[in-house]
């Protein structure tokens, strides 16, 4: 291992990169894209569905059990319908996510305690807006039962009492229940896969489709040499991209960062060493940019986008899926995110994960110079 | 004229299958996405890992956890024994979700006084965490409704109520039938999975021209191909011919294993489907195309295709509804093609609707893909000459 011909060979990438702004400038932006995108325009939040009423009844109770849904933000009522017919147009068009609909006999049932029906039609296409709707709807019921429960015992003298449950929900960590608390943590994962394997990925195969890999090879380079000279300048890179993402999350749109920011860039840091060797990997063993692209896309962007945790709860994958998502570093790296964010774990909480990021890292790194060596041979 | 252009054709389609690893390289890849993708993708929650801390320790606290028991949607993995060990198995994160049902439930119940019930969800992931509370509110009024009806808690003597009639001696709140319509199991991969290949169709057909064009100017071979007798719009279209016949191939590969594999219903007209999608290789042709006039690098083609890609994969509607975005960001999706796509993807397999409410989208894509198309087209042709 000899550094000055390390510090060369990582002197010609950084050439390689100032000399080509656009480049850097999207390496920049790209970062911040994401985030503007997942702070500001992204949620997974349901609110607002657009609801119609129809209501065969029109009496006093049936009114007040569209206020009960007009009063609640995750519900806007759009206005009335007078038919099946319309709310089945709306939902076709996408108009409508729900309707309510009041039959005749509601007041009179409601009045008399035979616990009226009425109906409400999601739009099941969008499933988790509908399974969402479900309980907010559910919920709105059972408040409105509660109401209507305690003025009957108002009116009954207070002599004679229903049994009644008051639950009472609470959420942790992430009370407000944003989706972007949860988003903008596992987007540093993301960035630094970009920057880290698929930007790498391309930078050897380069060398070999332009015929300049035989040059590199000739010179008394060693492959460890190669490896970390090649990547040292996408290292910059990725930091810079990591501080920008934590910098804008936190102070821009407020994300909660209950941990330590020394821990936190430290394991990213760690992770992005690994992305970075993994990259070169795939350079290492692709003659074409393409395929190498094609080749770090399966295994580096994809598994770090769907099969770490970062949007799609990973205990929801059938068991084989789940078993494949331990092969990939970046779902105990997403692990690692979100409790420094949210729960403000530190070192001993994420010591196992932190422990295999880094074997990870050394075990691509041993895997690369070995590659690398019988090209040389 | 077309002479030439079938040249070229030839050329590239030699270029791509000439040895199995590109033959491989360009159905392996998406077949092996929509595989990942499918499975990956789904928001469901089933069985939320559910700790109970029973501090009454009464027949109706016991009747509760069975209510829960009963529901799929909890199972029950730790009896906690006080507050702490919730608060452990809350930040370890091996649970979803606790109850815990405060002293005095049952007298209070007996009562008629509000039973005290509480239930802490995990909001780390907000999606899983507002799906669970539903289901939990859904558990416990189950519960309620079971003991208002019940003679031994219901009131069996009515007094006078307003009015002066016999007061009902039960009150229900109004019980609701709800009725799901096209995907009445509520399951999200058949929501995700059209999505998906609306994603995949995309990514492969964009990144693939804009990279294979830049390829050309990386290695020299586009100064070759242009000291040939060959116009660019020849050029254009042979090089771009091949990419649209490999899009709709894939199309039809991603469909039917969608089918085959995931069992996705399809409900609209294969036709409408066909259609839509070579309307819609319009579109990510040209921006393909477009990607390559302003790239000279396949590095910079990968990173703009990225930039380009991304945002518009996110602002389609495939995981992140277009009706909760801000409306500036809402009115913006109207310049995104993928949006119009997923629409038509999505409403045909889900809703199997006909071409006339789709034709709004259709032509949405006709003249997106028609501009840009038209505008790389020249802009390539400058770059040329």
């Amino acid at each position: 291992m000899n550094w000055k011909r390390t510090r060369a060979l990582a002197r010609k990438e950084f050439l390689h990169i100032l000399r080509d702004p656009r480049s850097l400038a999207m390496a920049l932006a790209l970062p911040l894209v994401m985030i503007l995108l997942f702070g500001y325009a992204l949620t997974l939040d349901v609110d607002r569905i657009p609801t119609v009423v129809y209501d065969a009844d029109r009496t006093p109770e049936s009114r007040e059990l569209i206020s009960y849904f007009q009063g609640s933000r995750y519900f806007n009522v759009l206005g009335e319908a007078g038919d099946y017919e319309t709310i089945e147009k709306g939902i076709d068009t996408d108009a409508l996510a729900l309707a309510l609909v009041i039959p005749r006999d509601y007041g009179r049932d409601l009045l008399s305690g035979r616990g009226p029906q009425i109906q409400l039609l999601f739009d099941g296409s969008d499933s988790n807006t509908a399974s969402i709707a479900l309980g907010y709807a559910d919920g709105i019921l059972q408040s409105f039962g509660a109401a209507i429960r305690t003025r009957m015992q108002d009116a009954a003298g207070g002599s004679r009492r229903w049994a009644r449950l008051d639950a009472r929900l609470r959420v942790l960590y992430n009370s407000e229940l944003k989706s972007k608390n949860y988003l903008v943590p596992g987007l540093i994962a993301l960035v630094l896969m970009i920057i880290g394997a698929l930007m790498t990925s391309l930078t050897l195969s380069r060398e070999w489709e332009m015929g300049t890999m035989e040059q590199l090879l000739s010179t008394p380079l060693r492959p460890a040499e190669i490896a970390l000279g090649k990547m040292s300048a996408y290292f910059v890179l990725g930091v810079v991209d990591m501080l920008l993402t934590i910098a804008a999350g936190v102070a821009i749109f407020r994300v909660p960062m209950r941990g330590s920011y020394v821990f936190l860039i430290a394991t990213g840091c760690l992770f992005l060493i690994g992305s970075l060797f993994w990259g070169i990997l795939i350079s290492a063993m692709t003659r074409s940019q393409l395929f190498a692209y094609q080749l770090a896309m399966l295994t580096s962007f994809l598994p770090a986008f769907l099969l770490s945790g970062f949007v799609f709860a990973i205990e929801n994958m059938p068991v084989p899926v789940q078993i494949t998502t331990y092969l990939f570093p970046t779902r105990y790296f997403i692990t690692v995110l979100k409790d420094i964010f949210l729960r403000g774990s530190g070192m001993e909480a994420a010591s196992l994960e932190v422990l295999l990021l880094a074997a990870y890292a050394l075990m691509v790194f041993l895997v690369v110079v070995k590659r690398l060596e019988q090209k040389v041979a | 004229m077309w002479g030439r252009i079938w040249e070229i054709v030839r050329k590239e389609f030699y270029q791509t299958f000439r040895d199995p690893r590109s033959r491989a390289l360009l159905f392996g890849p998406p077949l092996l996405q929509l595989i990942i993708f499918g499975y990956a993708v789904n928001m469901d929650v089933d069985h939320a890992r559910t700790a109970w801390l029973d501090m009454d320790r009464t027949p109706q606290s016991r009747e509760l956890l069975a209510a829960f028991e009963l529901s799929r949607y909890f199972r029950i993995t730790a009896i906690a024994r006080n507050d702490r060990e919730i608060q452990d198995l809350m930040d370890r994160g091996s649970i979803h979700v606790a109850v815990r049902v405060l002293p005095g439930f049952a007298r209070d119940i007996a009562n008629g006084e509000a039973a005290p019930v509480q239930i802490l969800v995990d909001g780390t992931n907000s999606n899983t965490a507002a799906i669970i509370s539903g289901y939990a509110t859904r558990a416990v009024a189950v519960y309620e409704s079971a003991i208002a009806s019940d003679p031994q808690t219901a009131p069996i003597v009515s007094s006078p109520a307003e009015g002066g009639g016999p007061a009902p001696a039960v009150i229900r709140a109004p019980r609701a039938q709800s009725r799901v319509w096209f995907n009445p199991d509520l399951k999200s991969r058949d929501y995700f999975v059209p999505g998906v290949i609306v994603n995949i169709i995309a990514l492969v057909t964009i990144m693939l021209t804009a990279m294979s064009i830049v390829r050309e100017k990386e290695i020299g071979t586009m100064e070759q191909l242009m000291v040939t007798p060959i116009r660019p719009l020849e050029l254009i279209l042979g090089k771009l011919l091949p990419f649209a016949i490999a899009g709709v191939l894939e199309m039809v590969l991603v469909v039917a294993a969608a089918i085959l594999i995931f069992e996705t219903p399809l409900r609209g007209s294969i036709p409408a489907l066909l259609g839509g999608t070579m309307l819609f290789l319009f579109s990510t042709l040209g921006v393909g195309l477009f990607l390559s006039t302003i790239s000279a690098t396949q590095q910079q083609a990968m990173m703009s295709s990225f930039l380009f890609f991304l945002p518009a994969i996110l602002l389609s509607g495939f995981a992140f509804p277009i009706r909760n975005m801000p409306v500036p960001v809402q009115y913006l999706t109207y310049l995104n093609p993928l949006r119009y796509f997923m629409q038509i993807v999505r409403n045909l397999f889900l809703k199997g609707v006909g071409i006339t409410a789709l034709s709004q989208e259709m032509i949405a894509l006709a003249l997106f893909g028609a501009a840009v198309l038209g505008l790389s087209a020249v802009r390539f042709r400058r770059k040329l000459d």
